[in-house]
C-alpha cells in the first residue's frame, strides 16, 4: 500500500509543481526536491521498518484489475528492486539539483515529467503483474521522450524520435512474449494469468521457451544497451538535458538489466543457459567496442554515452556466466555506473553551462581555473575506468572473476576493456582539463559541490567497504 | 593486530587531505612542515616496526584493517580483507618508501618552492607515498593491485605535474596507457590464479604453491600450465611498471615530471615495484622455471638494450632514465636467476645511489636555469664543487667501484648468474657487458657536464638551504656505506633453499673479471671520450654537437621501439576510431529510417491532388489487373 501512496504522491506532486510553477515562479524546483526527499525518507522507513528482510519476492499487494484476463495490480519487492529503487531516489534528487538554473523555459511541466518518469521507474521495479510491468514501461518511456524533445541540445526532435521508436519496437516484441507467456499459462493451467509468482511455476518446454525468452531479451538488451541495438543512446544521451542524460545513464539503463535479470534469467534460466554464449558474445563485443567509440568521439557526453555501453557489456556478460561472484559483480556495477556515468554527466552539465559547449576541441586546461571540478573529473573519470577503491573496481571485478570461472575466453577479451576504458579516459580527462589553459571558467559553486562531492562519497564508500551491498544476496 | 603498522600509510593520507583541502590557503611554510613531517613520522614508525619484526617470533607482523569482501568459487570461498603483511621483504621495501621517500620530500619541499602549485605537488607526492605503502605492505593480491593502480594514477599526476605543457600531457598519457596494459596483464593473471588456487592471500597462495612444489610429481599437466600463465601475466604486469622489455617505453618520457619526481617515483620506488612483485610472488615463478628464464632474459635485454640508449642521450636526465631502467634490468635478472635477496639487495642499494643521482642532477638544472642539455653543460665540477661531488659518489656507485654499495649488490647478482638453473653462463657475459657499458656512459656522462669548459653564459645560481644539502649528504652517505647493511631474507624466500643445485663448475676468473670491468670502461672513456673531457679538442673553442648520425639517433629514440609501437598499435587503432566514427551498427539500423523516407516521397509524389493523374494510374491499374487475370 505503501508503495503505491509513494507512486501516486510523485505523481500528485508533479501536478502540483506543474501548477505552482504557474502561479509562483521557483517554486517547481522546490516542491520536486521536497517531493522527492520526503518520499525517499517514507520509502527508507518503510523497508527498515518492514518485518522481513525481502530475500525473497515480498508482495506487498494485489487487487484485480482487468478480471476478464485475470490482470491484476500487483507489486512486490526484494533486495534487487530495494536496491535499484535506492540508487533511483538517490539520482532523482541529484537531477532536480542539476536542473535547478539550467532548465529556464515550462520549468513546472518539465519537474511535471521528471516526477512522472521516477513514479514510472519505481513501478517498473516494483510491478510483479507483467501486463502492469508493461503499463509501467511505457510510462516511464512517454515523459522522457518529453524530457529529450522539449528540453534537449540542438538536434533533441531527432534524439527523442530515435529513442522513443527503439523502445517502442523492442517493448512491442515484449508485449508479444508476454501474452506468449501468458497464453502458456492457460494451455498449461486452464487459466490465463500475466502474475510473475505463477509464471516462475510453469514449466516450460525449451522450444517454446527460448522463443519467448528472446523477445524479452531483445527489449532488454535494446535498453541496456548492448551491440548492435545501442545506438539510440549515444543521440539520446547527449541531445538530452543534463537531468535528462543522469536518469537514461544513470536508472533507466539499469531497468534493461533489471529486466535481464528477473524476466529473462529467472523465468527462463534453460533457454537462457543455452542462450549464454550469444550474450557473452554480444558483451564482449559491446565491451571492446564502446571502448573504441567513445575513444573516437568529439563531443563530452557522447563519450560518455559510449563508455556506458562498454560498462553495461560487463553487466551482461556477469549476468551470462550464471554464478554469485559475477551476479554480485553486476549488480554492484549497475550501481556504481549509476552513480559515476551520473557524475560525468553532471559535470558536462556543468561545464556546458559554464562555455556552452560539449565539443572537447573548446575545452583543454580546465584545471587551471577550476581546480576543484578538475580534481571531480578525475575521480569520476578514474571510477569510469575502474580505479580500484571506487566502487566500479568492485563490480568490474567481480564481474570478471565470476565470468572467469564459465567463460575464460570471453573474460580475457572483455578485461581489454580495462585498456580501452583508461585509453578514453585519460583522452576525456586530459582533454578537457589538461593542457593550455583555453578560457577561464569559474570553479564549483556549493551546489554543484553538493552534487559532486556525495557522488565521490558513494562511490567511495561502496569501493571501499562493498559490504554495504553485498551482504544483499540479491536472490541468489 | 598491530596499531602502528595498520596507521602507517596514514600519515602521509592525512598530509594529503589537508593539502588538498587547504592547499591554496596554506602558506608554503606551513604546507612544506605538515607534508614534510608527515614523512618524517611515517620513517620513525617504519624503523620502530623494523625493529619490533626483528624481535617478533617468525619474523612477521599483520594488521587487519577491515573485511573488504569475499569472494566465491565453486569450492567455497575466501576473504579478501584490507590487511597488511609485514615481514623481511616489505620491511625492506617500506624502510625504503619512508626512508628515501621522507629525504626527497625534504629536497623538493626546497626545490619546489616558487612553484606556484606548491602544495599540490606535495598533496600527490603524499599520496603516492600512501599507495606505494599499501602496495607493498597489502596481503592479498587485490589490495597490491589497489595501491599497484594508485601509484600508477599518482605517477600520471605529477609526470604531468606541469600540465599546461602539451608534451607533458602525452608523457603522462603514455606513461599510464602503456602500463595498464601491463596492469591488465596482472589482472587477468589474478583471475587465473584465483580459479587455480580458490585464493587471492599472498601467503596462502605461496604456500599452496610450496606444497605444490614438495609434491611436484603429482601436479597434472593441467595445474603446471595454469601456473606458467599465472606466473607469465604477472610478469607483464611487472614489466610494465618496472618499465622492462616490451613495455619500457614510457620511462624516459616520464622525465617530463619534476625533478623530485623522478628520483622518487620513477627511480627509486614505484618502478621498482615489478620487482617486488616477483620477488612477492616467488613461490609461483619457483614452480615456473620457463617464466623464470624469461625474466632473466627480459632482465638482460633491457639492461643491454637501456644501457646502449644510455650512450646516446643528450639529456642529463634520460640518460639516467635508462640507466634506472638497466639497474632494473639486473634486478630482474637476479630474480630471473633465482637470486631473489641479491635482487632485492641491489634495490634498496639502488634506490640510494639513484635518488642521489636524480636529485643532484635537479640541483644542476636549477643552478643552470632549467638546462638539461648535456652538452651545453661542462666543467661543473669547478662551479657547483659541492654538487659534483656527490655526483661522483652516485655515479662511483653506479658503476659498482668496489667498496660502494652498487658493488656490494651487483656483484652478488653477478656472483649467483653463472650456475644458476636458469640463467647461466650466457647471461652471466650480459651481465658483464652491462656493466662495461654502465660506467662508458657514466664517464660520459661525467666528463659532459662535469669536465672540460663551461658551455654556458649564465651565472650557476644556487640554492643555498642547509635541509637541501642534509638530504643530499645523508642520501650520499646512504649510498656509499648501504652496503653494509646486513639484509637477511631467508625466511622470506626458505622455499628456495629447495632448489637443486646446477652442476656448473664456476671458472676462477669470474670474480676478477667482475671487479675489474667497470675499470675496463672507465679506461676506455678516458681515451675514447677524450673531446668531451678536454672542450677544445672539439675543434672550434666551446662548440661541442653532439654526434647526430642515423645510428645514434636511433638508439637515443630508445632504438626505434616507439616507431615501432605506433605503426603496430597507436595508428591502427585512431584508424579504427576514426574510419568508424559514425558508428558502422547505427548506419546499418538508420537504414531503416532511409527506406521508410524513400517509401514516404515516392508515396508523396503519388499523392499530386491532380484528377488526372489518378484517373490515369486507375486506368492503368485496370488494365493490368484484366492482363494479369486472361494470361
Amino acid at each position: 500500500m505503501t508503495l503505491t501512496c509513494i507512486m501516486l504522491a510523485l505523481l500528485f506532486a508533479g501536478g502540483s509543481a506543474w501548477r505552482a510553477e504557474n502561479h509562483w515562479q521557483g517554486s517547481a524546483k522546490w516542491l520536486a526536491l521536497i517531493a522527492l526527499a520526503l518520499l525517499a525518507t517514507v520509502f527508507a522507513v518503510f523497508v527498515m521498518s518492514a518485518s522481513n528482510d525481502f530475500a525473497q519476492l515480498q508482495v506487498l499487494s494485489r487487487v484485480s484489475w482487468i478480471e476478464s484476463f485475470n490482470i491484476e495490480y500487483s507489486i512486490a519487492l526484494d533486495q534487487l528492486s530495494i536496491v535499484l529503487i535506492t540508487l533511483t531516489w538517490l539520482l532523482a534528487i541529484i537531477c532536480v539539483l542539476v536542473s535547478w538554473y539550467e532548465i529556464q523555459s515550462n520549468v513546472g511541466f518539465y519537474y511535471f515529467n521528471l516526477l512522472l518518469t521516477i513514479a514510472g521507474i519505481i513501478g517498473v521495479f516494483v510491478a510483479v503483474d507483467m501486463f502492469l510491468f508493461f503499463f509501467f514501461w511505457e510510462v516511464m518511456l512517454l515523459p522522457m521522450t518529453a524530457i529529450i524533445a522539449i528540453w534537449g541540445h540542438e538536434n533533441r526532435q531527432f534524439a527523442a524520435l530515435k529513442f522513443f521508436i527503439f523502445t517502442q519496437v523492442s517493448s512491442l516484441l515484449m508485449l508479444v512474449a508476454i501474452i506468449g507467456t501468458g497464453y502458456f499459462h492457460l494451455m498449461q493451467t486452464g487459466q490465463l494469468s500475466f502474475y510473475y509468482p505463477d509464471w516462475l511455476l510453469l514449466d516450460i518446454p525449451l522450444s517454446i521457451s527460448q522463443y519467448l525468452m528472446f523477445g524479452f531479451f531483445i527489449a532488454f538488451a535494446v535498453k541496456l544497451p548492448s551491440v548492435p541495438v545501442h545506438s539510440w543512446l549515444p543521440d539520446a544521451h547527449t541531445q538530452a538535458p543534463t537531468a535528462g542524460s543522469v536518469l537514461l545513464a544513470g536508472v533507466l539503463l539499469k531497468t534493461g538489466a533489471y529486466g535481464l535479470i528477473r524476466f529473462v534469467i529467472f523465468l527462463f534460466p534453460q533457454a537462457s543457459l543455452q542462450f549464454a554464449p550469444i550474450a557473452a558474445t554480444l558483451a564482449v563485443v559491446s565491451i571492446v567496442y564502446g571502448a573504441k567509440m567513445a575513444f573516437a568521439q568529439q563531443d563530452f557526453k557522447r563519450l560518455v554515452a559510449y563508455s556506458s555501453i562498454s560498462h553495461m557489456g560487463f553487466v551482461m556478460l556477469a549476468l551470462f556466466a550464471f554464478n554469485s561472484t559475477a551476479y554480485q559483480g553486476a549488480i554492484v556495477t549497475l550501481v556504481a555506473h549509476g552513480l559515476s556515468s551520473a557524475a560525468l554527466f553532471s559535470l558536462a552539465g556543468m561545464i556546458y553551462q559554464r562555455i556552452h559547449s560539449r565539443n572537447l576541441t573548446d575545452m583543454g586546461g580546465f584545471w587551471q581555473s577550476a581546480p576543484r571540478m578538475g580534481g571531480f573529473a578525475l575521480a569520476f573519470a578514474g571510477a569510469a575506468f575502474g580505479l580500484p577503491g571506487l566502487a566500479n573496481f568492485i563490480g568490474e571485478f567481480f564481474s570478471l572473476v565470476g565470468a572467469f570461472q564459465v567463460m575464460p575466453a570471453f573474460t580475457i577479451i572483455a578485461a581489454l576493456g580495462l585498456i580501452g576504458s583508461a585509453i578514453y579516459g585519460m583522452v576525456l580527462f586530459q582533454t578537457s582539463f589538461q593542457g593550455a589553459a583555453k578560457q577561464d571558467i569559474i570553479d564549483l559553486q556549493l551546489r554543484e559541490l553538493l552534487i559532486c562531492g556525495s557522488l565521490l562519497l558513494m562511490l567511495l564508500a561502496i569501493g571501499l567497504y562493498p559490504t554495504l551491498l553485498l551482504k544483499f544476496s540479491f536472490g541468489v | 593486530m598491530n596499531v602502528l603498522l595498520a596507521s602507517l600509510p596514514f600519515y602521509p593520507f592525512v598530509s594529503f587531505l589537508l593539502l588538498i583541502f587547504f592547499g591554496k590557503r596554506l602558506s608554503w611554510r606551513l604546507a612544506a612542515t605538515i607534508s614534510v613531517s608527515s614523512m618524517a613520522i611515517s620513517a620513525l614508525v617504519s624503523a620502530i616496526l623494523l625493529f619490533e619484526l626483528s624481535v617478533t617470533k617468525n619474523q612477521v607482523m599483520t594488521a587487519n584493517l577491515w573485511h573488504w569482501f569475499e569472494l566465491s568459487y565453486a569450492m567455497g570461498s575466501s576473504d579478501v580483507n584490507v590487511r597488511f603483511y609485514l615481514d623481511g621483504l616489505s620491511a625492506v621495501m617500506i624502510s625504503v618508501v619512508t626512508g628515501v621517500g621522507f629525504l626527497i620530500h625534504l629536497f623538493a619541499a626546497i626545490y619546489m618552492k616558487s612553484d606556484v602549485n606548491f602544495s599540490r605537488f606535495m598533496a600527490y607526492m603524499n599520496l603516492f607515498i600512501v599507495a606505494m605503502l599499501i602496495l607493498v605492505l597489502a596481503d592479498n593480491l587485490v589490495l597490491l593491485y589497489l595501491g599497484w593502480e594508485g601509484v600508477g594514477l599518482c605517477s600520471f599526476l605529477l609526470i604531468g605535474f606541469w600540465y599546461q605543457e602539451q608534451s607533458n600531457v602525452l608523457a603522462a598519457r603514455k606513461a599510464f596507457i602503456v602500463t595498464r596494459i601491463g596492469d591488465t596483464s596482472m589482472a587477468i593473471g589474478l583471475l587465473l590464479l584465483f580459479n587455480s588456487f580458490g585464493q587471492l592471500n599472498i601467503e596462502a597462495v605461496t604456500l599452496l604453491a610450496e606444497q605444490a612444489n614438495s609434491l611436484s610429481a603429482g601436479t597434472n599437466a593441467e595445474s603446471a600450465d595454469n601456473i606458467y600463465w599465472i606466473a607469465l601475466l604477472l610478469l607483464g604486469g611487472a614489466v610494465g611498471k618496472s618499465a622492462q622489455l616490451p613495455l619500457q617505453t614510457w620511462l624516459p618520457d616520464a622525465m617530463a615530471g619534476p625533478t623530485p619526481v623522478s628520483a622518487l617515483i620513477h627511480a627509486a620506488t614505484m618502478v621498482t615495484a615489478g620487482v617486488y612483485l616477483i620477488a612477492r610472488m616467488h613461490g609461483i615463478f619457483l614452480l615456473a622455471p620457463e617464466v623464470m628464464n624469461y625474466v632473466a632474459w627480459l632482465g638482460a635485454l633491457t639492461l643491454l638494450l637501456a644501457g646502449i640508449a644510455a650512450l646516446a642521450q643528450t639529456d642529463i636526465k634520460r640518460v639516467l632514465a635508462y640507466s634506472t631502467m638497466s639497474q632494473i634490468g639486473y634486478m630482474m635478472l637476479a630474480l630471473g636467476a633465482g637470486a631473489w635477496t641479491a635482487g632485492v639487495f641491489h634495490l634498496m642499494t639502488h634506490a640510494f645511489f639513484k635518488a642521489l643521482l636524480f636529485l643532484t642532477a635537479g640541483a644542476v638544472i636549477y643552478a643552470l636555469h632549467h638546462q638539461q642539455n648535456l652538452f651545453k653543460m661542462g666543467g661543473l665540477l669547478k662551479k657547483l664543487p659541492f654538487e659534483s661531488s656527490l655526483f661522483i659518489i652516485g655515479l662511483i656507485c653506479l658503476m659498482a667501484l668496489p667498496g660502494t654499495s652498487g658493488f656490494f649488490s651487483k656483484e652478488a647478482i653477478i656472483a649467483q648468474l653463472w650456475s644458476s638453473d636458469t640463467a647461466g653462463p650466457m647471461l652471466w657475459w650480459c651481465a658483464i657487458l652491462g656493466a662495461l657499458l654502465t660506467s662508458i656512459y657514466s664517464c660520459r656522462l661525467f666528463f659532459l657536464g662535469f669536465l672540460g669548459k663551461a658551455r654556458f653564459n649564465e651565472n650557476v645560481q644556487l640554492k643555498k638551504s642547509s635541509l637541501l644539502r642534509t638530504s643530499l649528504i645523508i642520501l650520499a652517505l646512504l649510498s656509499l656505506f648501504g652496503g653494509l647493511i646486513p639484509l637477511d631474507l631467508t625466511l622470506v624466500f626458505s622455499s628456495v633453499m629447495n632448489l637443486p643445485l646446477a652442476q656448473l663448475t664456476e671458472p676462477t676468473w669470474l670474480h676478477t673479471v667482475a671487479i675489474i670491468t667497470p675499470f675496463i670502461g672507465m679506461v676506455f672513456s678516458w681515451f675514447y671520450f677524450k673531446s668531451y673531457r678536454i672542450s677544445h679538442l672539439a675543434g672550434k673553442e666551446h662548440i661541442l654537437q653532439p654526434n647526430n648520425g642515423r645510428f645514434v639517433v636511433f638508439c637515443r629514440q630508445g632504438l626505434g621501439f616507439d616507431g615501432l609501437y605506433k605503426k603496430l598499435f597507436i595508428m591502427p587503432y585512431q584508424w579504427l576510431a576514426q574510419i568508424n566514427k559514425n558508428d558502422i551498427f547505427d548506419q546499418i539500423i538508420m537504414l531503416n529510417a532511409w527506406y521508410v523516407g524513400l517509401w514516404h516521397d515516392a508515396l508523396v509524389l503519388v499523392q499530386n491532388g491532380s484528377l488526372r493523374w489518378y484517373l490515369a494510374a486507375f486506368g492503368l491499374a485496370i488494365m493490368l489487373l484484366l492482363g494479369v487475370s486472361l494470361l
